[in-house]
């Protein structure tokens, strides 16, 4: 059934500052929608918004799960992760004194998913053999790949159907990038996530977008129906490939 | 099987404190053990916000003493059993905590602390205003008869609280093996990713400040019969705020046990100085012992025998 997320002109920033200005864009069933933006243009502000963690003060966010619609203003991030959707919070994020297994399991730490805690764990430590070999390990000691493996396992444990992924590339070697673009790509498939990235490198992020949107000083200045099109429009082959 | 365990444990110490009420008769022990055992109960009490979930408070005193005039209160009034006093200071300094972070948690870190460390002055400017309660000046209060059970009043007392600080380390037990437990561990490590996970991030907050002040106020409801005489100076004492927080660092923050540990050590420790130096000594101890421990051992004793234990495994 279907899940999607539509963000109708959204407004938000904190305290004085606006970071975003009538943004409006739309997640729909089982896409990988990437939204394309160098530091400070909004992108994490607007996962934020999703998540209930920045209030709106304009605008509106609306989410369809399992064909069941939702307003998400005014509701807490409880609540939304409650609803069926997860971030993978930018700069990862662990628990960092506590142990990898302790980690996933408070991914599951919403009402639904503890039912399927042990699937939930069975599913990751599988799709990620290197935490299931350092299960006993504190997640801060790994290294940036493993943590950020590890956060996006986390956000699996809450079995949610629209995954959001803020800027997986951060801190990464360009090897590890690849890998856990991919890898995200394979959980996509196995799971019929539905998955809103954002990301600035944008050469990984097409890998596996289905299509994207710029968002550029707090306003979506483009929106590619495909990554081809991304691919060729200016503010892209400017800002991100540099030609 | 381990609740059963410590349930019956704790059934036994409080049968022991009875017991010894039997066979000793010197009453300063008793002044003593109730003065060690009212801080095992404060520093499980800091613990439960400040170890669990990481928000430092520096308002014990607040509510330690807020609790203490709920029952002067009390007892001038209707001369109130010492039940009564104790449900009634837990109720009004565990409204106080359930303010307090209403008002304060969207603070995070550091300006909590700095709020709590507001509260208590503002706290103790309005009962030395207070007349009704002996505002500056103190009030003296009358001991009830120590009923049959008891030769004096100081034996009840210390049994009470060590039935009360047994009654705390139940809750932080408990809490520390249930799902609030767990939220609390990821508001500690990451407040933001606990939000990311779904932890409902305020609303257990909102109870980790309840629950705290809560025990803080039951500390506090029999210390105006135990010192029998209550001026703000000494229930807002700072050494209150500095004790319940040095207790728990020093037995190690992330377990009940911690404060227990802590409690006892420096407890035992600032009786000794009182009896054989001076009680000015005692801060001075606490200080010195809180410093040494932060910089050789910040995890506390609990951490030191976690490492003792991980070495000799491997």
């Amino acid at each position: 059934m279907a899940n999607r997320i539509v963000v109708r002109d959204v407004e938000a920033g904190y305290g004085g500052v606006r970071v975003l200005h009538g943004v409006s864009m739309h997640v729909e069933d089982g896409e990988t929608v990437v939204l394309l933006g160098t530091n400070g243009n909004g992108k994490s502000t607007l996962m934020k918004c999703i998540m209930g963690i920045v209030q709106p003060d304009a605008g509106e966010i609306f989410l369809e799960v399992d064909g069941r619609r939702f307003d998400l203003a005014g509701r807490r991030p409880e609540e939304i992760v409650q609803l069926g959707v997860t971030l993978v919070p930018e700069g990862r994020r662990l628990l960092p004194r506590l142990t990898v297994r302790e980690n996933l399991l408070l991914g599951a730490y919403r009402a639904e998913a503890r039912r399927d805690i042990a699937r939930n764990l069975e599913f990751c430590l599988e799709a990620f053999p290197v935490l299931a070999e350092r299960q006993k390990q504190l997640a801060g000691s790994m290294s940036g790949g493993e943590q950020q493996m590890l956060a996006i396992a986390r956000a699996l444990m809450s079995t949610p159907r629209i995954l959001l992924v803020d800027e997986p590339s951060v801190g990464l070697a360009p090897i590890l990038v690849s890998r856990v673009i991919a890898k995200i790509r394979e959980l996509k498939e196995k799971r019929d996530l539905t998955v809103l990235m954002a990301e600035q490198n944008f050469n990984q992020a097409v890998k596996i977008a289905d299509r994207g949107y710029v968002i550029v000083h707090g306003r979506i200045e483009f929106e590619g129906e495909s990554t081809q099109k991304l691919a060729e429009h200016e503010l892209v082959r400017k800002y991100y490939l540099g030609l | 099987m381990q609740a059963r365990w410590l349930l019956a444990l704790a059934g036994v110490l409080i049968v022991g404190a009875f017991v010894v009420t039997r066979t000793v008769d010197n009453r300063y022990v008793y002044f003593a053990a109730y003065g060690i055992l009212q801080y095992v109960l404060l520093a499980t009490a800091w613990n439960i916000l400040g170890g669990y979930t990481g928000y430092v408070n520096f308002g014990t005193g607040a509510f330690f003493a807020l609790g203490a005039y709920t029952s002067v209160f009390l007892i001038q009034a209707v001369q109130a059993p010492l039940v009564v006093l104790i449900v009634a200071g837990g109720l009004v300094s565990g409204l106080l905590g359930f303010g307090i972070g209403y008002l304060t948690l969207r603070l995070r870190g550091v300006f909590f602390s700095i709020a709590t460390l507001a509260l208590a002055v503002v706290l103790e400017t309005m009962m030395v205003n207070w007349e009704y309660v002996g505002g500056a000046k103190g009030i003296s209060i009358i001991r009830p008869s120590a009923g049959p059970l008891f030769t004096n009043y100081v034996q009840l007392l210390f049994v009470v609280m060590a039935a009360l600080a047994m009654g705390a380390v139940a809750v932080a037990w408990f809490i520390e093996h249930s799902r609030i437990g767990r939220g609390f561990a990821t508001i500690r490590d990451n407040e933001e990713a606990a939000e990311c996970m779904g932890v409902p991030t305020l609303r257990l907050k909102l109870l980790a400040t309840t629950v705290s002040g809560c025990l803080m106020g039951i500390a506090g409801a029999p210390f105006p019969y135990y010192i029998t005489f209550v001026e703000p100076v000494s229930a807002f004492n700072l050494s209150y705020a500095v004790n319940s927080l040095a207790m728990p660092m020093v037995g190690g923050t992330t377990s009940w046990v911690g404060p227990i540990i802590g409690a006892v050590l420096l407890g035992t420790l600032q009786q000794l100085a009182t009896v054989t130096i001076s009680s000015e000594l005692n801060l001075l101890i606490v200080g010195v012992v809180l410093v040494a421990f932060v910089v050789l051992a910040p995890e506390g004793i609990l951490g030191l025998l976690r490492r003792g234990t991980r070495r000799t495994r491997a």
